[in-house]
């Protein structure tokens, strides 16, 4: 098996542009992660495309096609849906084509539309993640059923809203600088805590914002990188995914992701590393418990142990292990099909050193990417690290 | 339309002959299903649903979806009814760790879903 790397990253800025198309968003990333790489488009051998609402939001469907030739690339072109994991899902896939020895280069990116339709329409469609017949007709809604994950953690282990406040102050404060960020500003745990409910226990400030935007990443073969001479110090170190059941009420425990522990083992597995080798991570905070969840699967904390790891100041910039340098999707936004491939663009630079947050983790050879769907029925995990 | 399984179910539910699949190794499930989702049995035989269940989640959402614009916010919960957790619309007061019955609503799209009193 070669080794994969990340041979170039591009994002658009995540905002709210209701005017633009996936597909003119996905053009932008695209081309500006072919344009990172210094990889021609005629060399792209694959198209890996996350998209999670195209059908509801835009009414389009079968958008692979559309993607690759948004950034001037003929090759197979696939479109992945699986919910907010979209677009880790299509890298997964991406790096197995590479890593299988199937193709020397190839895409995998995402993009997603939201704020075209009303916050209604948002609503509907963030809730087709959930289970319809089961969940969404009796009005459930993509923070009523993390409210209801919050409420059975907190019944389980304890923690307080003040607790899950200082996930959303640390993920505001790591987002200023980065100019792809849907917001950069400061907030305090005050204005979390004062904020409008949303699901109770979750209020406006303990959720994401809708976004738009599209990122990429231009994947390459180890022969490949060595060939072109390319600039690709990068690699996949390993990649794990997971599935549970898609409604919450089946899960065997309402305070648990155990999708994310399952791709996390797998991934740390195929790297040869453990949770105590990471450095940095970008994990799926679509909701302030979501984070909290995320590193317990992760192994990093006991369950119980994670919901105050920000409030004691081990996750924030200056921490053990700074956890969303980013801004994550809090801050920095989270155009659902396009939020995995970010999380990766994020960890590459941070590697590289040329983030924005990079002099927070200067020594820095291990990163993790965490991307989930839905209620975590769906999950990836991806390891990077520095090779030379 | 009819969505066969689930409306069987929802009509039991409503009749107060709530039901739930069973396999052998006591794993319960909701129809529509040919197999024990967790370890996959083809013997499943229908239980009756007990008739009280516990609230083990609630929360009340403020922002809801547009079938329940009329009625937010509203209170949504997961109940476990013996070997099976329930989701549904809560009403009244009851908290975590209530115990709670369970019947069936409409919302204003017309669509059938479990409620808990």
């Amino acid at each position: 098996m070669t080794r994969v790397h990340v041979a170039g990253v591009g994002s658009t800025h995540f905002g709210q542009y209701p005017e633009r198309t996936s597909r003119d968003l996905f053009g932008e990333a695209g081309t500006a992660a072919l344009a990172d790489a210094g990889v021609p488009g005629d060399a792209v051998e694959g198209v890996f495309y996350g998209n999670f609402a195209g059908e509801t939001v835009e009414g389009q469907g079968h958008a692979g096609p559309l993607a690759a030739e948004a950034i001037g690339v003929r090759a197979p072109a696939t479109r992945y849906e699986s919910a907010c994991a979209s677009s880790g899902v299509a890298f997964r896939e991406a790096v197995r084509a590479v890593r299988a020895g199937d193709a020397d280069v190839v895409v995998a990116g995402g993009a997603e539309r939201l704020s075209s339709v009303d916050t209604a329409g948002t609503t509907a469609a963030l809730a087709t993640a959930a289970d319809e017949l089961r969940e969404v007709r009796a009005g459930a809604t993509f923070p009523g059923v993390y409210a209801l994950m919050a409420d059975a953690y907190f019944a389980a282990y304890g923690g307080t809203r003040e607790d899950l406040a200082h996930v959303a102050v640390k993920n505001h404060a790591n987002a200023i600088g980065n100019e792809h960020a849907h917001f950069q500003r400061e907030i305090e745990v005050s204005d979390v805590l004062e904020a409008p409910p949303v699901a109770e226990p979750l209020g406006l400030y303990d959720a994401c914002p809708i976004s738009d935007g599209a990122s990429a990443v231009v994947l390459a073969s180890e022969s490949y990188v060595a060939e072109h001479d390319l600039d690709a110090s990068v690699a996949v170190a390993g990649s794990g995914q997971g599935s549970d059941r898609l409604a919450l009420a089946d899960r065997d425990d309402l305070a648990r992701t155990p999708a994310a522990a399952a791709a996390a083992d797998e991934a740390f597995e195929a790297a040869g590393l453990g949770p105590d080798d990471v450095d940095v991570c970008e994990v799926h905070d679509c909701f302030t418990i979501a984070e909290v969840l995320a590193l317990e699967a992760l192994g990093f904390y006991a369950p119980g142990e994670g919901v105050a790891a920000a409030r004691r100041g081990e996750t924030t910039r200056d921490g053990a292990l700074p956890v969303n340098l980013s801004g994550g999707l809090k801050a920095k936004g989270h155009p659902v099909g396009a939020t995995g491939t970010s999380q990766i663009g994020e960890l590459t630079r941070l590697l590289r050193g040329d983030h924005h947050n990079a002099d927070a983790a200067p020594d820095a050879t291990v990163g993790l990417a965490h991307n989930a769907g839905g209620t975590v029925a769906s999950a990836t995990v991806h390891l990077l690290e520095v090779v030379e | 339309m009819t969505d066969a399984g689930h409306d069987d179910f929802l009509d039991a539910v409503a009749e107060g002959e709530g039901f739930y699949l069973r396999c052998p190794r006591d794993h319960g499930s909701l129809p529509p299903q040919h197999v024990c989702p967790t370890c996959g049995s083809a013997e499943l035989v229908r239980d009756a649903l007990p008739g009280e269940g516990t609230l083990v989640a609630v929360t009340r959402i403020h922002v809801g979806t547009p079938a329940f614009e009329d009625e937010t916010p509203y209170r949504l919960a997961i109940a476990r009814f013996g070997p099976v957790r329930l989701t549904g619309r809560l009403r009244g007061n009851a908290e975590r760790g209530d115990a709670v019955t369970v019947d069936v609503a409409e919302n204003a799209a017309g669509e059938r879903h479990l409620v808990f009193e």
